[in-house]
């Protein structure tokens, strides 16, 4: 097989450019077995995140020719190897350098929202009873990796950079996870309206087509969430009933 | 975050993608141009809106008009003289109602009318955003209430369906039970509608989505199930059902113009 061309970014938070490399692809080769090599053969300074290399520790999240994805688990046989394949960092995070960004902003999210609080233990022993069927709806959730592909490809925070009044795709699916708990008894409504900006999403969809782990965000996290948040605070005929109810 | 430098946000266009990213939307934009204009110019004819026991859903239900499944009689006398009627216009408003404020099509349309994003990872046209967070969008929220309204349309049109299995015979005015190809158009254009109406986010809400413990409610535990199975596939429904309410009118339209046969099929 012929060498194959990459274009990879390389630069910092002042800025940077696309640079060309070239490295010999194998058979099962991933994106990211294709930038060590570049790494190991001709950038040994190219700055790269990555941990697992098996699609859990959500560490190598870039956007590879312009979609947002898990190097580790893209492999170089479902793209395009007769034009350069571009590699450049997630775009709605600050750079630090080459393909690395600081992702720490999400962190700072998830301090600021409340836990889990769960009703008093059933039993004496402090253990509480709950039908499986109750949890199934944010099982799913739990499946989160915390990639930040899904942060990355929201138009909000990318194009808008609304960081300060939206928390986001993955911390709605975070959020729902918990308000929809059969033994949580925090309210999160408010939070979601004002400090956590839910009316920002516009159901593009965008998350849930990144997301590796394939959960459906949108659907089953955001528009529910949204849908209780109507009931909270723009319907008419549940609001009066809940001034005459007391 | 202002304290921290971010990436330049992408040019109206710009993006590092490499698939033909603008066909869905273009898609999208004119499939809803079609029926925009379609329906618009439909209900404006106040014509050729009823063929032997077949009536366009358009104008379903008909509540003030001349044909015989008038529920009040012909265009009342307090209507504006100069104002156009059609029977159209009295009901199309609820229905589209309900296609603008459905949460597939919001995203849809905000993509391919809007540019909203153009597409997933494409840069947008302008800078200010206010998303469904403020006046007008915000006004999305009123969803549900379209969802109450769509549903007894989905009852009407089922009884229109009905209504279409009975012919009169022309000569003794005697009815009698029959199936043409319009009933069959009739029957599909319900069971489309009824499963995009059915399988709407709102109603997923209503039944069962606003409680945490739904295994302490079976009944609803089995309706939420059977709502997020059609739900999975909204996108498909809405489409389905959107093309074929069309051509539901269209089929009506033509027969009555004498332009298509309706073949009896019993
Ligand atoms: S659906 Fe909402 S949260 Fe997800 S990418 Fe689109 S705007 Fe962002
Ligand atoms: S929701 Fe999906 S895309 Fe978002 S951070 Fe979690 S795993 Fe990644
Ligand atoms: S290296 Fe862990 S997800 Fe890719
Ligand atoms: S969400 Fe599409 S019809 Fe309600």
């Amino acid at each position: 097989m012929p060498p194959v061309t990459f274009n990879i970014w390389r630069g910092g938070a002042e800025g940077g450019e696309f640079k060309e490399y070239r490295t010999e692809v194998t058979e099962g080769m991933v994106v990211l077995d294709a930038v060590h090599q570049i790494q190991a053969e001709s950038a040994n300074d190219l700055a790269v995140r990555w941990n697992c290399k098996a699609g859990k520790c959500g560490s190598c999240s870039a956007e590879i020719n312009g979609k947002p994805r898990l190097m580790c688990m893209t492999r170089m046989s479902d793209l395009p190897v007769n034009q350069p394949v571009r590699i450049e960092p997630m775009q709605a995070f600050p750079s630090i350098k080459d393909l690395v960004t600081d992702v720490s902003w999400n962190f700072e999210v998830k301090k600021r929202l409340k836990r889990f609080k769960p009703r008093k233990p059933d039993a004496p022993d402090g253990s509480w009873r709950f039908a499986q069927a109750d949890t199934d709806r944010v099982q799913e959730f739990r499946k989160c990796i915390e990639c930040f592909l899904c942060q990355d490809v929201c138009h909000v925070l990318r194009d808008h950079h609304k960081h300060e009044e939206f928390i986001g795709p993955r911390f709605f699916v975070y959020s729902a996870a918990l308000e929809m708990h059969p033994l949580d008894e925090e309210d999160r409504l408010e939070d979601l309206k004002r400090a956590n900006g839910i009316g920002y999403c516009n159901i593009t969809k965008c998350c849930t087509k990144v997301c590796p782990e394939h959960i459906t965000i949108t659907d089953n996290a955001i528009i529910p969430l949204k849908e209780r948040v109507v009931d909270r605070f723009y319907d008419p005929v549940r609001m009066l009933l809940r001034v005459i109810g007391g | 975050m202002s304290s921290i430098q971010l990436f330049r946000p992408r040019a109206f266009g710009e993006t590092s993608r490499r698939d033909i990213w603008w066909i869905q939307p273009l898609a999208v934009f004119l499939g809803f141009s079609a029926f925009i204009v379609y329906s618009t110019w439909a209900a404006f004819q106040n014509a050729h809106y009823t063929f032997g026991p077949y009536l366009s859903p358009f104008y379903s239900p008909e509540i003030f008009g001349d044909s015989h499944h008038a529920l009040f009689g012909p265009k009342p006398g307090w209507w504006p003289g100069w104002l156009p009627f059609s029977p159209a216009f009295l009901i199309l408003w609820a229905p589209a109602g309900f296609r603008f404020t459905c949460y597939y099509y919001r995203g849809a349309y905000y993509k391919a009318f809007w540019a909203d994003p153009p597409n997933c990872a494409v840069g947008e046209p302008r800078k200010s955003y206010w998303g469904e967070n403020s006046f007008p969008l915000i006004m999305q929220n009123i969803h549900r209430y379209f969802f109450y309204l769509a549903f007894a349309f989905i009852v009407i049109l089922a009884y229109d369906a009905w209504k279409g299995m009975w012919f009169e015979d022309p000569a003794t005015g005697a009815t009698s039970f029959g199936i043409g190809i319009g009933t069959l158009v009739l029957i599909v254009n319900v069971l489309l509608l009824g499963s995009y109406t059915l399988g709407c986010h709102s109603l997923r809400h209503l039944v069962g989505g606003r409680f945490d413990h739904l295994s302490a409610r079976p009944g609803r535990m089995k309706a939420y199930h059977c709502v997020s199975c059609l739900n999975r596939k909204h996108m498909l429904w809405a489409w389905l059902s959107l093309f074929w309410v069309g051509f539901t009118d269209v089929y009506v339209r033509l027969c009555s113009m004498g332009i298509w046969t309706d073949w009896r099929i019993l």
